[in-house]
């Protein structure tokens, strides 16, 4: 866990600022990674056992991004907390980093590459799994995304950690509402989400992603209950913290130029809103 | 537990190696015994092989060997893009033992024919191809694939033994079981036997016939089959496998890269799932019984055309 002491909303408009002029270096997955960006700055200043001199240490607490194209907010975290130079997010999709639109361990702090859904519960049951036969104390969190949740490697994954009896690890859902061309419950609804988390054996809370005291108070109590996996679902808003950019099918992933990710960082500290920008977004 | 098994030489070395993990599935017959032996060191997820591949890779990621078993169509297909993307792009250490390829599904029917496993694994950058003749060679050859920090693939055979194997198993070595300068057979797997059958229904027929046991499919024995291209009048890939993607192919492309010409003939699978039966039957239904080798290859070699000829019957006459 970082310093206690740390201003978590600045840091979340600094992390968002990050992730809006990363879309302007050749676009990103922005309504994404604006959803789950209080989510992640709250894991990472709150929760998790791990900071930048300890990013190998077998001790430390896990995340997996298993919705790997939010990324640029976890980038985002990452140069603020100190495991990243922020300079390098000014070599986004260059040649010469590794710094594009789905994770890698190429960057220090990324636990693994993601980007096609439905893996990282998986990989994270693995990982969990080797800390209980270690012994060991720590935790593997993974984000997942809910458009994610239609894909059945996840339900595989949520019977055999039921199964395996893995208390050490948390689910955290990004509950945006949102898939990438639809709501997910005009698509492929996904309630009563908690009961079918519930009916796979996992214990389940859930919580305002975007309220630090809901998260503390959410994850400050794990393992929910002895012997099962928990999840938290986060109830976030996709494209949060710009209004222009909040809650909308054909918010997600955008190329800006630069002066319109600048008047979005005006927006997002509360100035005007931006003009509509409708060419510069791309839904893929 | 049967002495010289798989199962007993997996037992011994994850005895040593407490980075073992057994994987399963929930296809436990060739490994029934380990769970006792292992305790938590044996991991059954069920009939999930995505979760399988996943949690391997997970258990790599903390420094462990995961050795995972399912059967090989449902390993090497349901779960190829955990495979291609969590073990292949993390370059990890898991080694997948895939039952049952090729052949040795036997009656099951296409469902279960993984007859394109090789094929699939081959293109994955950084996997290892092993594809034992029997199950003295699949032991012998287990040690190094354990101890390996590559990612491998193991079509698993545990028939019993074709052949002696005195050469030492190394990895991206074949194995010359027979000399002869008139036809190479290059074969692999449970093939190997029939290999040999056909040897000695040619070799009565005073065609010298060298047979090559490839063992590993990749990293290939290059300078063997260079120099059994080079060293006979025909090359032969016989195996229990699409030729689409198989040893015609990688013999194909290693031929064409290395501009050594050859005349070729291929003998696999073309285009087609196989007639499910036992083996006996399968391997006379799909021509490839060592007797059907052996009249394969004589037609080919009493034809006068000089180059390539395809699988029989001779499409260029």
């Amino acid at each position: 866990m970082s310093d206690p002491g740390l201003e978590l909303p600045a840091l979340a408009l600094r992390v968002r600022e990050h992730v809006l002029r990363m879309a302007a270096r050749g676009g990103c997955f922005v309504g994404a990674s604006l959803s789950c960006a209080d989510l992640l700055v709250h894991l990472y200043t709150r929760v998790l056992r791990v900071s930048p001199a300890r990013v190998n240490d077998p001790q430390r607490d896990y995340l997996f991004l298993s919705k790997g194209h939010d990324v640029p907010a976890l980038y985002g975290v990452l140069a603020e907390l100190g495991y990243l130079d922020p300079e390098r997010l000014e070599s986004h999709l260059s040649t010469e980093d590794s710094i594009y639109w789905h994770p890698n361990r190429a960057v220090r702090g990324v636990e693994f590459h993601s980007g096609s859904l439905g893996h990282l519960l998986a990989v994270a049951l693995g990982v969990a799994l080797d800390i209980r036969l270690c012994g060991g104390r720590n935790r593997v969190f993974v984000l997942l995304g809910d458009g994610e949740l239609n894909e059945g490697s996840i339900w595989e994954a949520c019977l055999v950690a039921a199964a395996l009896r893995l208390d050490n690890l948390v689910a955290v859902v990004d509950r945006n509402g949102f898939q990438a061309n639809a709501r997910t419950e005009e698509l492929i609804p996904l309630e009563p989400l908690a009961a079918k988390f519930e009916a796979f054996g996992w214990s389940c809370c859930s919580a305002d992603g975007h309220d630090f005291e809901a998260l503390d108070e959410a994850f400050s109590r794990f393992p929910l209950e002895p012997g099962r996996p928990s999840v938290v679902l986060a109830q976030t808003v996709r494209g949060k913290g710009v209004p222009s950019l909040e809650g909308r099918v054909d918010r997600w992933f955008a190329v800006f130029t630069p002066d319109e990710a600048e008047a979005l960082v005006e927006e997002l500290r509360g100035g005007r809103v931006a003009p509509v920008l409708g060419e510069g977004l791309v839904v893929r | 537990m049967t002495s010289g098994s798989y199962e007993s030489a997996l037992a011994a070395i994850a005895a040593e190696r407490r980075d073992i993990i057994v994987m399963t599935a929930e296809n436990r017959a060739p490994i029934r015994h380990l769970p006792a032996l292992l305790g938590e060191r044996f991991v059954d997820v069920g009939i999930c092989e995505q979760t399988l591949v996943g949690a391997a890779a997970g258990l790599a990621l903390r420094g462990r060997t995961p050795v995972a078993h399912a059967l090989a169509a449902f390993l090497v297909m349901r779960a190829y893009e955990f495979i291609r993307t969590d073990v292949g792009i993390g370059r990890l250490p898991v080694k997948l033992v895939g039952y049952v390829p090729g052949f040795l599904s036997e009656g099951n029917g296409p469902t279960h024919q993984a007859i394109e496993d090789v094929a699939l694994m081959r293109g994955i950058p950084g996997m290892q191809v092993f594809c034992p003749a029997d199950e003295a060679e699949l032991v012998a050859g287990l040690p190094a694939i354990l101890a390996s920090p590559q990612p491998c693939y193991v079509r698993y055979n545990a028939l019993p033994p074709v052949c002696e194997h005195p050469a030492p198993f190394s990895i991206g070595r074949a194995e010359c079981v027979a000399e002869g300068d008139g036809v190479a057979i290059l074969t692999y797997g449970l093939m190997l036997r029939e290999a040999l059958r056909a040897r000695a229904i040619l070799e009565a027929r005073h065609v010298p016939v060298q047979v090559l046991n490839l063992r590993m499919l990749k990293p290939l024995d290059e300078p063997a089959v260079l120099a059994a291209a080079r060293g006979t009048e025909l090359l032969v890939t016989l195996e229990d496998h699409l030729l689409t993607g198989g040893l015609h192919s990688i013999v194909a492309e290693l031929l064409v890269r290395s501009g050594v010409r050859a005349r070729l003939l291929a003998l696999g699978l073309e285009e087609r799932w196989f007639r499910p039966a036992p083996l006996p039957a399968v391997l006379r239904h799909e021509g490839l019984s060592g007797a059907r080798v052996a009249e394969r290859i004589l037609e080919t070699l009493i034809r006068p055309l000089p180059f390539h000829s395809g699988s029989s019957p001779c499409p260029i006459e």
